[in-house]
């Protein structure tokens, strides 16, 4: 079974728009959305949820004002500066040592678990969706993440499907390590600006030390040929797979206001459609031949 | 001032925003690179860096001499980042778990921990102009930005102008780089994705109790559902940029928009306006 990661190090250069387009060409396959700070992939998919789950990681630690002396100890103790002097936590400074709820002369801190977020397992119309959200200014996203990926993995298996695409989060973070260890392949979607280019080898970097070979694709290559040809050269200089370009296509933010994929949209000029049928036959090849 | 810009959703013109707000004003400014997981101000800024420095975080190492295996460090942990095993006489130690809260150091009975260091990135200080940059990069490998983005912050004076380019998101690296910020600019674009993200981003900026307002990039690429929004939420629309084939080429360049287009300067320059016009209204 593959898995197939998604990533861009760099936000908003096409990541979700192709994984909803390969959502529509794959076949047999779990979809899995690990952007959990910032999903959209449903946007595209409109699923319908068959469950529904609390992600439950951690502690937070609350004063019991009763039991509270005002000591001090907790205010001295914490290395976040979640105490304030009328001795309130800062659920949002609180990062769930316990250090304050261990020393606390008077055992007037409770440490209760933290409901940061929900995960949902849902139908569509391209086949199953791992897909969570975690709650507004939470931690914890990595082991969400992993515990995505781990469904995403379960339903594979049962279903005897030939694998899994995840959408994956930007940047190079706790959430984008969660997402890449042990998946067959990285497909980055980069662009063709100085960002995309820096970004892109900090991510590359990211995948190659945990030995997860990357492929590249540049979307919206049109807008400067010189940078996506340069990355197009510095694929090939490192070893990486270059997967193609993508044409800047209007098709795709059209495709997504009316709530479709790439593929399902019948308007355009095609240009960037068979773009993606090219991008995706590739990926498909390689992750056969691995 | 601090003012930060941020967006839920990545790739909506953040970056652009700050380094060309920070620009466009003919006055000191102080512009805070937070996103430092993909640092992107200095590829359009190209500043002199004038310093360097390591941001280490400190974590636990066992002085087997003097461990007596009682697992007390292990049992505080929350974060498993110590694994005490008597029977073979090992301790694990896993530094990149660690979220440097002390625990294990104040709860072992025989000072048996001692501090040890793991590298999160590096903080580096240069000047373009009128403008003083302060970013943090990542380690590669390192998953903990949170600790780095507060280092950016404290290296920073909260005299005069200040702005922050923060991370995309809604999660704990927003958060520290949000804080204590007199104004939030929420940058968007007028599609499904970037109202969903929004919608997100506001709703982190209201538990941390800023003011905030928004700015529509590409206004014209898609519809109306980002104004409406913004009416229904009595969330204020600061400025509105159309998508410009040309301001995407520059962008590709690395090149600052306010130097190359003059529109973008008044732009802006009435940003800024608008920002502090809010900020002084309080």
């Amino acid at each position: 079974m593959y898995e197939l990661v998604v990533l861009s190090g760099k936000g908003g250069t096409g990541k979700t728009s192709i994984v909803g387009a390969f959502s529509a060409l794959a076949s047999d396959k779990v979809l899995c959305d690990a952007d959990v700070d910032a999903a959209d992939l449903h946007l595209l998919l409109s699923p319908r949820k068959i469950s529904h789950h609390e992600f439950r990681a951690g502690h937070k630690a609350l004063i019991n004002p009763d039991l509270c002396t005002s000591c001090g100890e907790c205010l001295d103790r914490c290395r976040y500066g979640a105490i304030s002097d009328r001795f309130e936590v800062d659920e949002l400074q609180c990062e769930g040592c316990g250090v304050c709820v261990h020393f606390c002369p008077f055992g007037a801190i409770e440490f209760p678990e933290n409901h940061c977020g929900e995960w949902y397992i849902s139908e569509t119309r391209f086949g199953p969706l791992v897909h969570a959200r975690l709650g507004i200014a939470e931690e914890n996203s990595g082991k969400l993440v992993t515990l995505i990926r781990r469904e995403a993995r379960r339903i594979a298996e049962e279903k005897k499907l030939a694998g899994i695409i995840t959408d994956g989060p930007p940047g190079i973070g706790c959430p984008v390590i969660a997402s890449l260890g042990g998946a067959s392949a990285v497909l980055v979607v980069t662009e063709p600006t100085v960002s995309g280019l820096h970004d892109l080898d900090r991510v590359g970097s990211l995948a190659n030390h945990f030995q997860v070979p990357v492929s590249v694709c540049v979307n919206k290559a049109d807008l400067h040929w010189e940078t996506a040809h340069a990355i197009e050269s510095l694929c090939r200089e490192k070893g990486a797979d270059f997967a193609g370009h993508l044409p800047f296509d209007p098709s795709f933010t059209r495709a997504q206001l009316e709530g479709k994929t790439l593929i399902e949209y019948e308007d355009g000029d095609g240009a960037a459609r068979t773009a993606v049928l090219k991008l995706w036959e590739h990926m498909r090849a390689l992750l056969k031949a691995r | 001032m601090i003012v930060a810009i941020a967006s839920g959703k990545g790739g909506t013109g953040k970056t652009t925003v700050a380094v060309n707000l920070a620009v466009a004003l003919d006055k000191p400014v102080q512009l805070l690179d937070c996103d430092v997981e993909e640092p992107n101000v200095d590829l359009f800024l190209k500043a002199s860096i004038t310093e360097r420095e390591e941001v280490l975080a400190e974590v636990p190492r066992i002085d087997l001499a003097r461990c007596t295996y009682c697992g007390q460090c292990q049992e505080i942990c929350q974060f498993n980042a110590l694994a005490v095993l008597p029977e073979t006489k090992i301790v694990l130690t896993f530094p990149e778990l660690c979220h440097s809260c002390g625990g294990c150091f104040a709860v072992c009975p025989e000072d048996a921990v001692l501090p040890d260091q793991r590298l999160l990135g590096h903080l580096e200080i240069g000047q373009r102009g009128n403008v003083r940059l302060i970013q943090g990069k990542l380690r590669v490998g390192e998953a903990m930005s949170p600790p780095l983005i507060r280092r950016v912050r404290q290296a920073s004076s909260p005299n005069g102008m200040v702005i922050i380019d923060a991370p995309p998101g809604t999660s704990c690296p927003v958060i520290a780089s949000l804080r204590g910020a007199d104004y939030v600019c929420l940058v968007t674009e007028p599609t499904p994705f970037g109202l969903n993200d929004l919608e997100l981003a506001v709703g982190a900026v209201r538990k941390l109790k800023i003011p905030m307002g928004i700015v529509i990039n590409r206004a014209d690429v898609g519809d109306g559902r980002i104004l409406e929004y913004a009416r229904r939420e009595s969330i204020p629309v600061l400025l509105e940029i159309p998508f410009e084939r040309s301001t995407a080429e520059t962008y590709a360049r690395g090149e600052i928009l306010v130097e190359a287009q003059p529109i973008w300067k008044e732009r802006m320059l009435l940003l800024h306006d608008a920002i502090r016009r809010r900020v002084a209204d309080r």
